[in-house]
């Protein structure tokens, strides 16, 4: 318990060392469009083809289970966006996330640790949290919500490409579907999510790779560390943000 | 000159550095040496501020290091160079754009001005053609140079090299160690460096401080390290086969 406690702690005093005000912000500035690079660009390629086979995933299965005449078939569209925007397009999105961009922030700043580089950003007088992590921060809490709207796009596109192809659903009852009680509140909602996943993921990670002790070894353990803390947390206030956002 | 007074420093409760007090000359290459565990990295990245030590006092000049708050500290660290044991360059950026880094951070200089900067550090220690290569493309001895340049892209006043020869050939050792002599003697500095390389103590040593088990056994020069009464300094000095002939010979 006390070993948590420090931990947490730990994590509160990086926070308040990265959000310093930055020594040069022209600097910053370049850092953070790299970032914007390796970390939001380079994440819509597997976030488009997972949000378009989960969109047809779920038009299938939600048409099979449907299969009654009391349900007008538009309801599968409908049942496709609302999946898609409320839990697809950030939670789920958010631990694929957590994942690829969580493992590679711990793996770079551990590796950065281990092999003493931020060390020698220390020796020069450089705050070496806030020089590291807030470019992240501010490039994922910015480009994230921006991978949820690709997400909502291409999921329903998804579903409505396997549902007219397969033949469970014709064109028309779909688009009207995905029309039917809109409620334009549930992406403001998503996208809410989706910037408190994008924190909870690169501090989180940043975290554990900052504070690595040791070899290669330990870099691994707290990649692996980085994607599980972090995937916890997000479940974690999935529930939270959703009692709060919809109650 | 940077002087160390009564020092202690410990990590989880075992201590590894104990009552340290020395002084460390301008303008001179002083050497700490000691068995591989002794606690020298310890001891020089505790003079630098990356460990915060237990006790003790640690001045630079007239300022006590160790009572300033990390801001203040600043003005200090602008002044120092570290070349680390793995050289520590930043694995994302070119040869060039390592260099340029802390110019980039503390200076106002125009582009032209921080390219001048560069090119005369690289040229001084001797990297040609090499501007746009990254670190995993350049040899150990070529690391070692780079992390040289980059050290003293700020015309530093203080130069803190940990291990420069380790993983090194004997001929690159030499020449490293050349380096880092030439540059001391050039820009005044006050230079401090980790070695167990004998090599090193015999060709740059003019101020040597033995530390062994963290505590400081014996201080002197290169000519002095010979003829000490030091038994575990004369353990560690001659260790090896060669020595040991010669200095039964001269016996």
């Amino acid at each position: 318990m006390i070993k948590f406690l420090s931990q947490v702690g730990l994590y509160f005093l990086l926070l308040k060392k990265v959000f310093s005000r930055p020594e040069k912000p022209v600097i910053y500035y370049k850092q953070t469009m790299r970032e914007f690079v390796y970390l939001g660009l380079t994440s819509i390629g597997i976030i488009t083809i997972i949000s378009f086979f989960m969109g047809a995933v779920i038009t299938l299965q939600t048409a099979y289970n449907t299969e009654n005449p009391i349900y007008p078939k538009y309801l599968i569209g409908l049942g496709c966006r609302d999946s898609i925007i409320l839990e697809f397009s950030s939670t789920v999105a958010a631990l694929i996330l957590a994942g690829k961009v969580g493992s590679n922030i711990a793996s770079e700043i551990g590796t950065m640790r281990v092999t003493e580089q931020i060390d020698a950003l220390e020796i020069m007088g450089i705050n070496s949290a806030s020089y590291l992590i807030l470019p992240k921060l501010v490039a994922t809490l910015i480009f994230n919500p921006v991978l949820t709207l690709i997400g909502i796009v291409v999921g329903i596109f998804g579903g409505w490409v396997a549902g007219t192809v397969s033949g469970v659903i014709t064109s028309e009852n779909f688009i009207y579907g995905i029309q039917y009680a809109f409620i334009p509140y549930y992406i403001t909602y998503s996208l809410i999510k989706m910037v408190f996943f994008a924190f909870i993921i690169t501090s989180v990670s940043a975290f554990q790779g900052y504070y690595v002790d040791g070899g290669s070894l330990e870099v691994g353990r707290a990649s692996t560390k980085a994607v599980v803390y972090s995937s916890v947390l997000i479940l974690l206030f999935n529930v939270i943000l959703t009692q709060l956002l919809l109650s | 000159m940077i002087s160390v007074k009564n020092l202690y420093k410990s990590f989880n409760g075992k201590t590894i550095l104990k009552d340290i007090s020395v002084s460390f000359e301008s303008g001179k290459t002083n050497l700490i040496i000691g068995r591989s565990g002794s606690g020298k990295t310890v001891l020089l990245k505790s003079i630098v501020g990356l460990h915060e030590i237990d006790s003790g006092e640690i001045w630079y000049e007239d300022t006590l290091f160790n009572k300033l708050h990390f801001k203040e500290r600043k003005e200090i660290r602008s002044e120092i160079g570290m070349l680390f044991q793995g050289s520590a360059l930043f694995d994302s950026l070119t040869v060039e754009q390592n260099v340029r880094f802390p110019l980039d951070m503390f200076t106002e200089k125009t582009p032209e001005e921080k390219d001048e900067r560069v090119n005369f550090c690289l040229k001084r220690v001797n990297i040609i053609n090499a501007n746009h290569l990254f670190p995993s493309e350049l040899s150990g001895g070529m690391k070692k140079r780079v992390a040289i340049a980059r050290a003293i892209a700020l015309n530093p006043k203080y130069l803190f090299c940990d291990e420069p020869n380790s993983g090194l050939d004997p001929i690159t050792a030499i020449l490293i160690d050349a380096l880092i002599k030439e540059l001391t003697e050039e820009y005044s500095m006050t230079t401090i460096v980790n070695t167990h390389d004998m090599n090193s103590v015999m060709e740059i040593g003019e101020k040597i401080v033995f530390i062994s088990d963290g505590e400081i056994l014996w201080e002197g020069n290169k000519n002095e390290i010979l003829n000490s009464d030091c038994e575990i300094l004369n353990d560690f000095v001659f260790a090896n086969a060669l020595a040991k002939k010669l200095r039964s010979s001269n016996r």
